[in-house]
């Protein structure tokens, strides 16, 4: 049994110039580096990038579904922020 | 939690997976949900490694730079699918060591088809055809399922297969056009994997343990019969298209049902095979083993390069 086991790292990637980085998955490699080139194998053997990042999976900190209530339901009823919420007359074009 | 409370939890979740809601790594979900899931996920991820294991076997002696390109991307394909899936099974809590020490161990079952030797290259053919196209029917549904990361992995594993089966197919079908020989030699690649692939799409539904669970959680859209008539109704006129035969006497198109009758499935040989007596389940699980603990020194010797090179870069920053 080996003594230390490959961290998990989590591999976004960019699809083409003037899109986001996504995120694709994960693996495990033995630092940052080897993660960059197991990426490129695992998640791009048919074009599907052009930028990879690889964060080690411990260093993200992610939000709790428990607490979903008072993080997301806040902005439910805040329907003054969206435009269909503004009465203007139909004369009104191109707004 | 008290036993009302769980009820709950458990009442809203199946609401949300009917209302085709996908469930995500940290939110609640029943036990039993996680481990037929774990059950489930790392069974196929185990299927993907070993199933690189009876093609590897034809690489080096692929009869055309065509042939091999194809072959050893197919394989390298395999490998991601395995890794894909692995990854996403480790989102329920469960470590990659865990999972290959289940499969090492005996514990933890791949598909039951990568037992069977690959005895001629028209064996290339016939796997990627049948098994492949058998594993397509299989996962196409999966792409729905309730999991999002099962779900976002299928569909990766998806849109890779169907080169998989083309290849196979095209094999089949420059063999079948062949010599004699060469279409005998698929024919007879043809008899010897045909059964086995319509058993690999699992035990009859008055057999399958898991069906009724399954479905409710989208692990399942098909029955397994529902499935196999599928890929027999998809497969026949294949095979007579490239003038082989299938291997069953009792096959024949039944104008009613708009679907072909098949013969009797030998289950005893299946279930044979799953309890580790088919003719390569020794050799398959020595293979894999001997990969693993043979790779020991690299996986250790990367960890202690990475480890030094951090501890150099630390001291320069000092
Ligand atoms: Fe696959
Ligand atoms: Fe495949």
């Amino acid at each position: 049994m080996s003594t230390k086991n490959w961290p998990l790292w989590e591999i976004f990637v960019r699809s083409k110039n003037g899109l986001e980085h996504r995120h694709f998955g994960s693996l495990h490699a033995a630092d940052a580096e080897m993660a960059l080139e197991n990426a490129r194998d695992v998640y791009t053997r048919r074009n599907e990038g052009v930028s990879i990042w690889v964060v080690e999976s411990k260093h993200i900190t992610a939000s709790n579904p428990e607490n979903n209530g008072e993080l997301f339901e806040p902005a439910q009823d805040k329907v003054y922020r969206h435009p269909t919420f503004y009465d203007l007359p139909d004369e009104v074009k191109h707004m | 939690m008290s036993e009302e409370q769980i009820k709950n939890l458990e009442k809203q979740f199946e609401e949300r997976i009917a209302r085709d809601e996908k469930i995500e790594p940290k939110d609640w979900m029943p036990e039993k949900y996680r481990q037929t899931h774990i059950r489930q996920m790392s069974q196929h991820a185990h299927s993907e490694i070993i199933g690189m294991l009876p093609e590897g076997n034809w690489i080096t002696r692929a009869p055309s730079l065509r042939r091999k390109v194809a072959l050893l991307a197919k394989v390298q394909d395999e490998a991601g699918h395995g890794l894909y899936l692995y990854s996403a099974t480790e989102t329920l809590g469960i470590s990659r060591e865990e999972l290959y020490e289940q499969l090492h161990t005996g514990k933890a079952k791949y598909s039951s088809i990568f037992n069977y030797p690959t005895l001629t290259w028209a064996d290339m053919g016939a796997i990627g055809w049948l098994v492949d196209g058998a594993a397509i029917i299989n996962q196409v549904p999966l792409c729905n399922t309730s999991y999002g990361p099962y779900s976002r992995a299928m569909i990766r594993v998806c849109k890779e297969e169907s080169f998989h089966q083309r290849q196979g197919y095209e094999i089949m079908m420059k063999l079948a056009n062949g010599t004699p020989e060469q279409k005998e030699m698929a024919q007879d690649a043809l008899n010897r994997w045909w059964w086995p692939s319509l058993m690999m799409l699992g035990p009859t539904d008055d057999k399958s343990v898991h069906t009724a669970q399954s479905m409710k959680w989208k692990l399942k859209r098909k029955t397994n019969d529902e499935l196999r008539q599928q890929f027999i109704d998809q497969t026949v006129p294949q095979a007579d298209l490239i003038g082989l035969t299938i291997p069953d006497p009792d096959l024949k198109w039944n104008e009613e049902r708009q679907s072909y009758d098949f013969g009797e499935i030998n289950w005893d040989e299946f279930w044979q095979v799953v309890k580790g007596h088919g003719p390569m389940n020794k050799e398959r699980m020595r293979a894999r083993i001997n990969a693993w603990e043979c790779g020991e020194w690299v996986r250790d010797a990367a960890m202690a390069h990475a480890e030094k090179k951090q501890q150099r870069k630390q001291k320069q920053a000092v």
